[in-house]
């Protein structure tokens, strides 16, 4: 049972219990916050962490824990989608391009190249640098960045799921081709997709992140994790720590939960590693 | 009487990168309704090939060449694909030699038969899992309900066999092809399956062509049988005859080659291994091995000839022999 070795380990049981906090303050945003996120407040502009706001304000004194919790809800929310997008698009692409071969597989495949000789980061950059920065747009270009993860995780798994004997069994009593993918190769897939999926939901929020960071992501008034990092980063020379460390700290939290949690995924779901500890 | 599928200069040949495989080479053969045709010979004489090519599931780099499969009063052949999915499962199924890998590893067994109500008769999910269990009932598995919530992994080889008949059977298929279904289960569990295979073949009148290399198979389940040697079809005569009066040389090496323990006769091995099927040489294939080789057998290729009542044989020296020769 993957869930109890899962918590058997430590670490990775903390990982998960930080994604499970992040997921469930970001759901409950508006209930959890102390105050309203854009709520400028200049009688406490620039306070330090005190017992009214845990975190600290900002330069128009916004309580900095309100738009921590809230800049989460963002950052979710697009990793998810986006990564959603990419897993979807990928796995079909992929399931083309294994099961069926020749010139699907050749095309397929030599598209992925193409996205893949970019470097993710600047291929993610230059998408919202062209199509503008809308939230919609970051998580297309994450998506993009993400489809070749995919495609050839999937593809190698149907390469190999195609050829097996319940493959065969499965053409022979009568299965079109789709039927053969869907209902009875792609499962055998599921789990290299479930660990890969999670690793890149890890990648997938440090990218929402840098692309904020540089002001070319999630765009103010909207309070976004690498945006207040970008922000809380000038004030660091005048002693204002807080505004650089705490939305810092949740975006190394988060993606270093997921990083784990993956890991953790991969080695449960190995087949080499039934039955080790 | 009318046969249920006649096949008929079947040819396969494959393409490898050291020249073309003659896997299969101008195969006749008849089913009759009911009956039980076994099929023999050494690994790599084409039992299997002919299996598949006959769902014609033969994949690239494999390719049917030529040929004739009557089944039901069609060319299967020449059937478009979306018709040929309708026989596959349907009319024509195939029993698995190796239950255990030919069964989805993340479907339960009772999903992967109740898949195929749904597919081929197109009833509704609680009315397909009723039938599942009714067949896996019908198949001699203890505890229906339970084993058809299991996985593969969680049964074991003869109870995985019983499943993929009763996949096989599920839709009740006119022609049944077990390509050796007992390889791999010990002798009682063999034993019962074939048992199994026989009472399900006079239950309900579908007829099974039993792909095996164990002579003694043949003598306990079959009605008649059809020898292949190197991917020719060599002799075909109903089992007593096949046993009692074999004529080809080679059937009669393979008859020769059972281990008896009830005679003091000795073992006797065929000499020789199956022939390279590359570019295969004209003439019989069997020549090299072959004790009454003739000049003619390494030129001409000998065809199937009557040999008395439903028997049949390929041999150039048995038609000398007997003064049928036609020359």
């Amino acid at each position: 049972m993957p869930w109890r070795r899962l918590a058997r380990n430590r670490l990775s049981f903390a990982a998960l219990g930080a994604i499970l906090v992040v997921t469930v303050a970001a759901l409950l945003a508006p209930w959890l916050a102390p105050y309203d996120p854009d709520e400028p407040d200049a009688a406490v502009a620039l306070a330090s962490v005190s017992v009214r706001h845990p975190l600290g304000t900002d330069l128009y004194g916004r309580d900095q824990l309100s738009r921590l919790i809230h800049a989460g809800r963002v950052d979710l929310l697009v990793a998810l989608s986006a990564t959603a997008i990419a897993l979807t698009l990928g796995a079909t692409l992929g399931a083309a391009a294994g099961y069926r071969g020749g010139w699907v597989d050749h095309l397929v495949m030599r598209g992925v190249d193409a996205v893949m000789a970019f470097p993710a980061f600047i291929l993610a950059l230059a998408i919202t640098a062209a199509l503008g920065n809308s939230t919609a747009n970051v998580v297309a270009a994450i998506a993009l960045t993400h489809v070749p993860i995919y495609t050839r995780l999937i593809r190698g798994e149907m390469l190999k799921a195609r050829e097996t004997e319940y493959a065969e069994a499965a053409r022979t009593v009568g299965n079109r081709p789709h039927q053969i993918v869907l209902y009875h190769l792609f499962p055998n897939c599921v789990p290299p997709l479930i660990v890969q999926a999670t690793l890149a939901m890890g990648f997938a929020i440090l990218t929402v992140a840098a692309l904020s960071f540089i002001g070319l992501g999630i765009q103010p008034p909207q309070s976004e994790w690498g945006q207040m990092t970008a922000e809380g980063a000038g004030y660091v020379v005048s002693g204002e720590w807080w505004l650089v460390l705490f939305p810092g700290f949740a975006i190394m939290l988060t993606v270093l939960a997921f990083n784990l949690v993956g890991d953790t995924l991969r080695d449960l779901l190995d087949p080499r590693m039934r039955g080790v500890r | 009487m009318s046969e249920l599928l006649e096949v008929h200069d079947l040819t396969v040949h494959f393409a490898t990168e050291d020249g073309l495989v003659e896997a299969v080479d101008n195969v006749s053969f008849s089913v009759r309704p009911g009956e039980i045709l076994g099929v023999v010979g050494e690994s790599g004489s084409g039992k299997s090939v002919t299996a598949h090519a006959l769902l014609r599931l033969i994949r690239p780099p494999g390719r049917i060449v030529r040929g004739e499969i009557r089944f039901e009063g069609a060319d299967l052949l020449a059937l478009p694909e979306a018709r040929m999915g309708a026989v596959r499962g349907a009319r024509i199924a195939l029993v698995f030699q190796s239950p255990r890998t030919a069964l989805n590893p993340v479907l339960t067994v009772g999903r992967q038969i109740a898949r195929l109500y749904e597919l081929h008769q197109h009833v509704a999910p609680a009315e397909a899992w009723r039938r599942t269990i009714e067949m896996l009932t019908l198949v001699g598995i203890a505890e229906p309900e339970r084993r058809a919530r299991q996985y593969a992994h969680q049964l074991s080889g003869g109870m995985c066999q019983r499943v993929m008949i009763a996949m096989a059977i599920a839709s009740s298929p006119r022609l049944l092809i077990a390509d050796e279904p007992t390889t791999g289960l010990d002798v009682s569990i063999a034993a019962q399956i074939l048992d199994l295979l026989r009472a399900l073949g006079r239950r309900t009148g579908a007829s099974i062509v039993l792909i095996t290399h164990d002579l003694g198979v043949v003598a306990e389940a079959c009605d008649r049988v059809a020898v292949m040697h190197a991917g020719q079809l060599v002799e075909i005569a109903d089992v007593h005859t096949l046993f009692k009066r074999p004529l080809h040389p080679y059937t009669q090496a393979l008859v020769r080659s059972i281990p008896r323990i009830d005679r003091e006769v000795a073992m006797e091995p065929i000499p020789g291994a199956v022939p390279s099927l590359l570019a295969p040489a004209p003439g019989c294939r069997y020549a090299d091995r072959c004790a009454r080789v003739l000049e003619v057998c390494r030129r001409e290729r000998p065809v199937l000839r009557a040999a008395g009542a439903s028997h049949e044989v390929a041999c150039h020296a048995v038609e000398v022999e007997s003064g049928t020769a036609v020359r």
